[in-house]
């Protein structure tokens, strides 16, 4: 069993058994918005940005296609007004978290979505584990982690590893869609600097 | 050895018993499917984790810091604050509610001095509030150290709580 054939936005695509949607959907060049999708690191599935319709025995419903496997006769559509909708709203909370982020900033124009539709709460981290799960699985170092759980969840660096090690990889920081990281990092290593040696 | 500076457990006079929990590391060495088991047990035998406990269990199960802190932050069962000898559970789910809950826990914060989430100075008390306790019939509902007190008066919840040590 080797080939599967399934048909994006009415192009019939191939993929390869264990690929996702969205990797056989790239894999065709078509394009799926994402934000905590990174190539390097194992599916995860956090923002639901990449939500597709996917009809199978005449039977539609909607999957994320960065964790969804791609499978024979699937007929998937990456766009509609109720995916775009769903995309909208998305962006829109998201944006009341980290109302600068470029990365959303492009994705809102894209979709229409309002950045004042919620109330500002703006905590910049959106979640995305993009940094904590490239720094595991990627570096292994483990140097920043999450803590806590639903709204007071937030990234927290490891002071003993990230004081040594963050200065000289900092591979993290660009892949961060809003400027949080990088100010986490420069706040633990000023107050280490401050407390612990001087 | 294990706890240096932890003035809060100095106050008490009630250091860390470092020996035990080492034991109940050592326990487990190597094996970091035993890590929330090996959490669970110094939980209830410290009332806490400390900080440098966590960093002596990531090394011994093979876990790295940053999962074993979000799982400690992550649960409700672990704390990583000192937590008193008793906890107090006051139900506030909608059955307790209409019975009284709410006038149960002034009762409960004023004689204590904490507030839902706090322990007090002494280590005496942790205070939670708790959404339904499943057992509705008995509201207003308190529970300490997992024996459940029903249908309390704020009077009764005071006397209650004067009972304990
Ligand atoms: S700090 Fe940035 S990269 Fe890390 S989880 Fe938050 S938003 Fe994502
Ligand atoms: S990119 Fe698929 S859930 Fe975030
Ligand atoms: S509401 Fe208190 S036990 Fe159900």
């Amino acid at each position: 069993m080797s080939e599967i054939q399934l048909e994006i936005d009415g192009t019939p695509v191939t993929a390869t058994p264990g690929m996702t949607l969205l990797e056989a959907a790239r894999a065709a060049g078509l394009s799926i918005p994402t934000l905590c999708h990174h190539e390097g690191l194992e599916p995860y599935g956090g923002c639901r940005l990449c939500i597709v319709e996917v009809e199978q025995r005449g039977r539609t419903r909607l999957v994320v296609s960065c964790v969804f496997p791609a499978a024979a006769d699937l007929v998937v559509r990456t766009r509609s007004p109720k995916i775009d909708r769903m995309r909208k709203t998305i962006l829109e909370l998201l944006l009341a978290h980290a109302p600068h982020s470029p990365r959303l900033g492009e994705l809102a124009a894209e979709y229409g979505a309002d950045p004042n539709r919620f109330e500002q709460e703006a905590a910049f981290c959106v979640h995305c584990g993009l940094c904590v799960r490239y720094c595991a699985e990627v570096k292994q170092l483990h140097a920043v982690g999450f803590i806590d759980r639903g709204i007071t969840k937030e990234i927290s660096f490891l002071p003993e590893i990230a004081l040594r090690e963050c200065n000289r990889c900092k591979e993290c920081f660009p892949l961060c869609p809003t400027s949080y990281l990088q100010a986490a990092f420069v706040l633990v290593e000023g107050l280490m600097s401050t407390n612990g040696r001087a | 050895m294990s706890n240096p500076e932890c003035a809060c457990h100095e106050s008490k006079g009630e250091p860390l018993d470092a020996a035990r929990i080492d034991q109940i590391i050592t326990a487990h060495r190597g094996d970091p499917s035993a890590l929330i088991q090996v959490m669970l047990e110094i939980q209830a035998e410290n009332r806490w984790l400390p900080r440098e406990v966590l960093a002596r269990m990531a090394e011994a199960l093979q876990v790295p810091l940053a999962r074993v802190q979000h799982i400690a932050t992550f649960y409700k069962a672990f704390s990583p604050v000192p937590k008193g000898r008793h906890d107090v559970h006051i139900c506030m789910g909608t059955a307790c509610h209409v019975r009284g809950a709410p006038r149960i826990l002034d009762t409960v914060e004023e004689l204590t001095g904490i507030a839902p989430g706090e322990t007090d100075m002494e280590l005496k008390f942790s205070l939670e509030t708790v959404n339904c306790l499943g057992c509705c019939a008995l509201g207003p509902v308190v529970e300490i150290d997992g024996k459940a007190h029903g249908h309390l008066s704020p009077a009764q919840s005071a006397e209650l709580l004067q009972g304990y040590e």
